[in-house]
């Protein structure tokens, strides 16, 4: 092959690259559309899927257990009336940040290191997003009256209130799921084309080929399909922003002590954006070692990833420094025993420490250049992050709310075995997700990385040809 | 001789086909178009194609969206179901500008989607292209330019001769 005499040229960068050294745009072609096309499915994968199809279950059961009886199965009650759906409502929705960052900012500022971990990151929104659209429905009490959410005229002749927060969300969710969706499938219409080409047996070309709609790689379309897709990627980019800020409003438009705080949109992003990273770092680990994909995520990749976890970590050390001070400096008695007494040396204060020590110590680890290429340790440091995060949101919903203004109206809350079974039944659904979208997608952006490919090709060329001789590029047209 | 849709040549580089597209050009043909396994840059331009209306379809949709959004908060808390919600007033517009920023996006978003799909004229099940066996290598790593008939300076056999100047690896016939 010819990047084989090429090599000892090409080899002089010291930091890893985003790209391993010697694959064409053919042989990345191959690489990746052939872990959708091997036959047959490997005995881990039907194990791993079984396993988590076993939680969805467990989900469904649940569900149906909760349509039977009622939201009292689970441990909410007064005073807190916001257990576990909202927490996980939180923690899911904030997971599918990163992958649109990943997927629209990083575009945007032009991170070539994003290529190969943007789809299965944007597919990580989608699933997250599906998890999380699951809890405010259940939680409604009567879900099959979900529709009453949204504006449509009605024989009652009502309207949503739009001056609610709990409205605002509906939009944004909704908006963030479609927009996600498109973006995802618009991501996937070239690399469908290539399944639906490469396919052997019929079924799969039928349909990867009605999935890729006759895409043929037009010039004029490949035209129209970047600028689309460079705009979705501008309408993305303030969704990264917003949809957490409006999570945030349901809790800072409320004037409950540990909720009603400026801070909370920026604090609530940032945290989105760490648990999102912990989680990307949590798939791509196994992804990259299973399917042998280390030469595309590279070290590279998980070093930048680790440094964003890094960054929005200090962010959201910030945000809990500042909630703290400005409890004590506002004055107010209230939430200066909200948000100190209580949560530091109160009954849930192990969860309070708990969540310091997962989000504001262990990620200080990554400062380190050792630790952020140990890929053992990023795995466990990126599973902290999500506990830790978990954590924050119990903090937020339930500690702010067991202790109401009146100590008459003081209460604990304990989640049931149902509310535990509703929450594991969604990692369940959210990995079962990811274990077809590994099997029948392909996880790497094909023509993405064909195209980062042939630039650092054409660049390689360029030094190979001025450095030893032609020769390479004659070797390379037989291949 | 049976009608064709045009003559398809493949070539193993996009510099290989960026030139023999050109060359195309200078020679006067125009109706052509290039098929590539990833965007090209440039190819557009060298082909005859530069400007899309996405954009401007994406500012209308995103002008709608805004002006939906508004309007419908508007005309559902002012005109047809008003609460007094705390006591602000019914056109209490900072409460509005959620839903209306989510609905811009949201329509835009349609917009940019929908309208690249029917701008490119997909989805499209058959299309003549399909015929040649060997088009199923535009999706991996071959370059393919077609001179379609219908181009006035198209000639079969003489545009045969022109394709195969550019040394590619085939020129086949693109049958309907």
């Amino acid at each position: 092959m010819a990047y084989e005499s090429r090599k000892p040229v090409v080899e002089v960068a010291a930091a890893p690259l985003v790209v391993e050294s010697g694959y064409t745009p053919r042989s990345v072609n191959e690489k990746i559309s052939s872990l959708v096309l091997t036959y047959p499915t490997s005995r881990g994968w039907i194990v791993g899927f079984g396993l988590s199809f076993l939680m969805v279950l467990l989900l469904l059961y649940a569900i149906v257990y909760l349509l039977a009886v009622g939201v009292g199965i689970w441990g909410v009650n007064q005073p807190v009336g916001w257990g576990f759906a909202i927490i996980n409502f939180v923690w899911w929705i904030g997971i599918g940040h990163a992958g649109t960052l990943i997927s629209a900012i990083l575009l945007l500022l032009r991170q070539e290191w994003r290529t190969s971990i943007n789809r299965f990151a944007e597919a990580m929104t989608l699933f997250a997003v599906a998890c999380a659209g699951i809890f405010p429905l259940i939680h409604l009490g009567r879900p099959w009256f979900f529709y009453w959410l949204l504006p449509y005229p009605n024989v009652m002749g009502m309207w949503p209130q739009f001056r609610s927060p709990l409205v605002w969300d509906v939009f944004a969710v909704f908006t963030y799921a479609t927009v996600s969706l498109l973006f995802w499938y618009v991501g996937l219409i070239p690399d469908l084309a290539t399944l639906r080409d490469r396919s052997q047996n019929r079924i799969g070309r039928v349909i990867y080929g009605i999935l890729a709609m006759g895409w043929r790689g037009s010039a004029r379309h490949w035209y129209r399909y970047q600028t689309a897709y460079l705009l979705l990627a501008g309408l993305a980019t303030p969704l990264v922003v917003s949809v957490h800020t409006v999570v945030s409003f349901d809790f800072a438009v409320g004037i409950i002590p540990g909720w009603h705080a400026t801070i909370f949109p920026p604090y609530f992003v940032a945290g989105a954006i760490f648990a999102g990273f912990a989680m990307v770092l949590l798939i791509a680990i196994p992804l990259r070692k299973f399917y042998d994909l280390a030469d595309f995520i590279t070290l590279r990749h998980l070093d930048n990833m680790a440094k964003v976890l890094l960054a929005t970590g200090l962010v959201v050390a910030y945000g809990y420094m500042m909630e703290t001070f400005m409890a004590w400096y506002g004055g107010n008695p209230y939430e200066q025993y909200a948000l100190i007494v209580n949560r530091m040396t109160g009954p849930y204060a192990p969860l309070y420490w708990g969540l310091i020590l997962c989000n504001v110590v262990v990620p200080q680890i990554l400062w380190s250049r050792r630790a952020r290429a140990h890929v053992p340790l990023l795995f466990g440091v990126a599973l902290i992050v999500s506990v830790g995060m978990w954590l924050e949101r119990f903090l937020i919903v339930v500690v702010s709310l067991h202790r109401d203004f009146l100590p008459s109206s003081w209460g604990m809350y304990y989640p049931t075995v149902w509310d535990w079974a509703t929450f594991i039944g969604t990692l369940g659904l959210f990995v079962s997700l990811l274990f077809l979208f590994v099997r029948f997608l392909p996880m790497i952006s094909i023509f993405e990385m064909q195209e980062l490919v042939s630039e650092e090709e054409r660049g390689g060329h360029r030094r190979a040809t001025s450095a030893v001789s032609p020769a390479p590029e004659a070797a390379q047209v037989s291949g | 001789m049976a009608r064709v849709y045009g003559l398809l040549a493949e070539f193993a580089t996009p510099e290989e086909l960026l030139a023999a597209a050109r060359r195309a050009r200078d020679a006067g043909y125009r109706q052509m178009d290039a098929y590539t396994p990833f965007p090209i840059e440039g190819l557009a331009e060298v082909i005859g194609f530069r400007r899309t209306w996405l954009p401007l379809l994406v500012l209308v949709g995103a002008i709608v969206g805004c002006l939906s959004g508004y309007l419908l908060q508007y005309w559902t808390s002012v005109v047809d179901y008003p609460l007094n919600i705390g006591g602000r007033p019914p056109h209490s517009w900072p409460a509005f500008v959620v839903v209306t920023f989510e609905l811009t996006i949201l329509f835009a978003a349609l917009s940019a989607v929908l309208g690249m799909l029917a701008l490119n004229g997909l989805p499209m099940p058959y299309h003549p292209l399909f015929n040649v066996p060997r088009f199923a290598l535009a999706t991996r790593d071959r370059f393919f330019l077609c001179l379609e008939a219908t181009d006035p300076q198209f000639d079969h056999e003489e545009t045969r001769r022109f394709l195969e100047r550019a040394q590619p690896r085939q020129v086949s016939e693109v049958a309907y």
